[in-house]
């Protein structure tokens, strides 16, 4: 896989917080396809219909409906779904919860930044770790990356 | 006035392919529209140089000769994290020695491959050895901290929670969870 070709999908209720994702996204410079669902229900529908899998899922842990952690839940148990990457998000979480998200599968765990510059940064680095993990072979059930409290 | 002119493409690439190769040592033959044929293999340097040159004409080199180098640093590297007792040696001089390239030539290829340095590839690397060492063999802090080659448990710590953001504690009780559960549901 081409790091240049990264098909990602991310699950957000705000508008807003789309708008901004979608921004920070088109200014890495890593060529992508981002497909955006406006919740949990919709992004598992979307999920059961399409043949094409993404690489990465991006989820907020707070949305109405489905909740991120269901979606997680939902995405570890469907044997598709069980490998791919999934990085949850949420602007303020307990550390008992950003635990819980990785012991039911999470990969990666990010702070919603305010800051442009800061989600940059992590997404940047959350994009070329991932891809080490896909070309590498690395282990999976150690791909823990908790961006969260750093 | 207006002069109008006729291109002959083809004849225009031969003839820059021709002064641009000529500007090095090698021995080629251009064996056709998009083909040179080298008598012996390029070093990486020239052929880096080449490719530059080349470029300025809006010629690539359509090939994966880099994709190629960076499968034998990361080999080179992989097989070093291996070994029990990891040697002493400089690692730039570890790889420019085993895959007898200049260091800078080796960096700057895997970089503009990668998208990561070769020395955040190695810490990488190790912090997914030392993952595997704290999950399935048990070792202490202490053990691993001296079969990779850190000076201290706690240089080992710092870079384990700035690559993972977690303690090497907290990490081994997660994946300890995270393994009670998946027996739990299956």
């Amino acid at each position: 896989m081409d790091p240049e070709k990264l098909y990602i999908l991310l699950a957000e209720d705000d508008q807003d917080d789309r708008r901004f994702f979608k921004k920070v996204f088109d200014s890495l410079k890593i060529k992508h396809t981002l497909d955006m669902c406006e919740d949990g229900v919709e992004l598992m529908a979307y999920l059961d219909d399409s043949d094409v899998l993404p690489h990465m899922i991006f989820l907020d842990i707070n949305m109405p409906g489905k909740s991120g952690m269901e979606c997680l839940k939902a995405i570890r148990s469907s044997s598709r779904l069980r490998e791919t990457t999934v990085a949850m998000y949420s602007s303020m979480s307990s550390p008992d919860a950003v635990e819980d998200a990785f012991i039911e599968g999470a990969n990666i765990f990010i702070k919603k930044p305010n800051d442009f510059e800061e989600l940059t940064k992590v997404l940047r680095e959350v994009m070329y770790i991932n891809w080490q993990y896909v070309t590498d072979g690395l282990n999976r059930e150690n791909y823990m990356i908790n961006y969260y409290n750093t | 006035m207006n002069v109008y002119l006729k291109y002959n493409f083809e004849k225009t690439c031969r003839v820059i392919l021709q002064e641009q190769l000529d500007k090095f040592d090698f021995e080629y033959t251009i064996a056709g529209p998009g083909t040179v044929n080298f008598q012996e293999n390029i070093p990486m340097q020239q052929y880096i140089m080449l490719q530059r040159e080349l470029g300025r004409y809006g010629i690539e080199i359509i090939d994966n000769q880099k994709a190629i180098l960076v499968q034998k640093i990361k080999a080179a590297i992989l097989t070093m994290l291996e070994k029990d007792n990891m040697p002493l040696i400089k690692i730039s001089t570890y790889l420019s020695e085993s895959l007898n390239e200049n260091y800078r030539t080796l960096s700057n290829v895997f970089t503009e491959v990668c998208h990561i340095s070769i020395e955040s590839f190695i810490i990488i690397q190790k912090i997914e050895r030392v993952k595997q060492l704290l999950i399935t063999e048990n070792l202490s802090l202490t053990e691993i901290s001296f079969r990779m080659n850190y000076s201290s448990v706690a240089h080992l710590s710092n870079q384990f929670k700035k690559i993972t953001g977690f303690t090497p504690t907290v990490f081994q009780k997660v994946v300890h969870n995270k393994r009670t559960l998946s027996i739990s549901i299956n």
